[in-house]
């Protein structure tokens, strides 16, 4: 990473950049200084924190940029702990998913670790979330643990929930270093979503026509055939932000645009775009669990 | 660029230096003198680009208009390729399950490709890129393995170059829009991963273990990739983007 090309960009959209550090010479020290003592994983993360001290604005409704990142780790925290317990439940996990889903624990656990790092002492931590750490799956699905259906529903309601969540946040980032890390686990959790929505359709039964992108009509924003318990997730947000069977974007209806033949099928256009969801709906979702 | 490389280096790896001798002034002064060194390499390229031996002869442009017409390049490309795919002789050998996804993916790309035509249509009618002619000769439409690799590698590569682009992005509509673009490309990324290898939906070659985080590209590492597979007279270049 070329740190002084950073400041370089940023000061051709800001030109009063270099004021706002402040007093410049300690605020480049930090730079260093903090290269030193973080992993370099967790580089765009320090950084945020300078660029935060230099801008100081709050950040949409959570705050400022440790906000976002918070947020973040609530619900990678929630993920870690669902798919650690789920691995670690005998008998749940089908023999031939067990490696994947593993894989998918993992990358939560990751998650964790690096946000974590980055918010250094500003980390909410776990111990804080549900009951002294430990969540509540059973009481919104009491076969989450002994119904392997039931699991892969709830985790694919996460994986979707969590791309909505981070693409509701990537506004707030705009700017910053800190937005390329949040992209890049964004995607990943897009990818989990993708093979746990594959799985589903694999087993058949409600999910047999399910498919890896969220699908819908003009009258169901989604397709989980899971029913009302996580039908919100695919809804609008109380901030305004469409459900995901929306087919307007940018101003322009996709239905409208050409196809292969013809014009775009509504189905094409709720499934080529995932939608963003807020910070209160989001957490109006999963607060059940124990998510504070 | 070499020389700014290494000034780079050299101030950054010593860091007594940089405190010790560093004012504001000269900080500005450094930073002036590479802003100016990047406008004469960005000038030089662009009368590369108009010599014969140059390579790309579309350049996307700047700001939010050059980050959307880059999409938009690659949303043609990976449109261009389905539409074939579809068509080709190979499309047969894939399972009615595959059939259906390719084919949905097909759909969600020509979608793409007709958006983003359609915003920069509205938002900077001068600076749209022209329709490009892809140059499929190195893909093997014929099979089965072949369709799949290919459309790993496409949409692999459209992941990291929505996520390594990203933070170009001014406007916030834009940067969601492609944000709501970028995780569907993962999903067929991920989709088309299980269907060569069930389980590489994220794995190790796209996705860091000790980190979780999708590995993103440049927009100079990824037109590398999108060129060799654009015909003479439609490659692109980013010469106003960052590499």
């Amino acid at each position: 990473m070329n740190i002084f090309s950073i400041i370089e960009e940023l000061e051709k959209v800001d030109p009063e950049l270099n004021d706002r550090f402040s007093p410049r010479r300690a605020a480049i020290k930090n730079i260093t200084s903090f290269g030193s003592k973080v992993a370099v994983a967790a580089l765009p993360f320090a950084f945020a924190t300078l660029f935060k001290r230099a801008y100081g604005q709050a950040v949409g409704d959570i705050g400022n940029v440790n906000g976002v990142l918070n947020f973040a780790l609530k619900l990678e925290y929630l993920e870690a702990a669902f798919y650690t317990q789920g691995v670690a439940t005998t008998n749940l996990i089908a023999a031939a998913d067990l490696a994947s889903i593993t894989v998918i624990r993992d990358h939560e656990k990751a998650h964790v670790a690096l946000l974590q790092g980055a918010l250094g002492a500003a980390a909410v931590p776990q111990s804080g979330q549900g009951v002294n750490g430990v969540y509540d799956f059973t009481t919104s699905f009491p076969t989450v643990f002994t119904n392997y259906d039931t699991f892969l529903a709830v985790a694919n309601a996460l994986e979707d929930t969590g791309v909505r969540a981070y693409k509701g946040q990537a506004p707030n980032l705009i700017g910053n270093p800190v937005l390329t890390t949040a992209l890049n686990i964004h995607s990943v959790e897009a990818r989990h979503a993708a093979h746990i929505r594959q799985i589903r359709q694999k087993r058949g039964g409600a999910a047999a026509t399910l498919k890896p992108w969220i699908s819908g009509s003009a009258s169901v924003s989604n397709d989980t055939g899971i029913g009302a318990a996580v039908d919100g997730n695919y809804g609008a947000g109380v901030s305004g932000y469409p459900a995901e069977n929306n087919t307007t974007q940018g101003g322009v209806n996709i239905t409208t645009l050409a196809a292969v033949s013809g014009t775009t099928s509504i189905t094409a256009a709720i499934e080529a775009f995932d939608e963003p969801l807020d910070y209160v709906s989001v957490f109006n979702l999963v607060k059940g669990f124990g998510v504070k | 660029m070499e020389n700014l490389t290494k000034n780079d280096e050299l101030i950054i790896g010593d860091e007594g230096t940089l405190n010790a001798k560093m004012q504001r002034r000269s900080f500005l002064r450094y930073a002036g003198a590479g802003a100016a060194a990047m406008s004469v390499l960005a000038a030089c390229k662009n009368n590369n680009d108009v010599t014969p031996s140059g390579n790309a002869s579309i350049d996307v442009g700047s700001g939010d208009v050059g980050i959307l017409n880059y999409a938009y390049a690659l949303e043609q490309l990976e449109a261009a390729f389905y539409i074939q795919a579809v068509k080709g002789s190979g499309f047969a050998s894939l399972s009615v399950q595959e059939q259906a996804y390719i084919t949905d993916i097909r759909d969600h790309e020509v979608a793409h490709r007709e958006f983003f035509k359609a915003a920069l249509t509205a938002a900077a009618p001068t600076n749209i890129i022209p329709a490009l002619t892809p140059d499929f000769s190195k893909v093997d439409f014929t099979t089965r393995a072949g369709i799949l690799a290919q459309a790993k590698a496409f949409e692999d590569t459209g992941v990291s170059a929505y996520n390594g682009a990203g933070y170009l992005i001014v406007n916030p509509v834009y940067l969601v829009l492609a944000g709501k673009i970028v995780s569907v490309e993962a999903r067929h990324a991920a989709t088309i991963r299980d269907l060569l290898s069930y389980g590489s939906f994220s794995d190790s070659t796209v996705v860091s273990t000790s980190t979780g985080l999708e590995t993103s590209r440049t927009p100079g590492q990824v037109l590398v990739i999108a060129n060799a597979y654009l015909a003479a007279g439609s490659k692109i270049s980013a010469n106003s983007l960052p590499i």
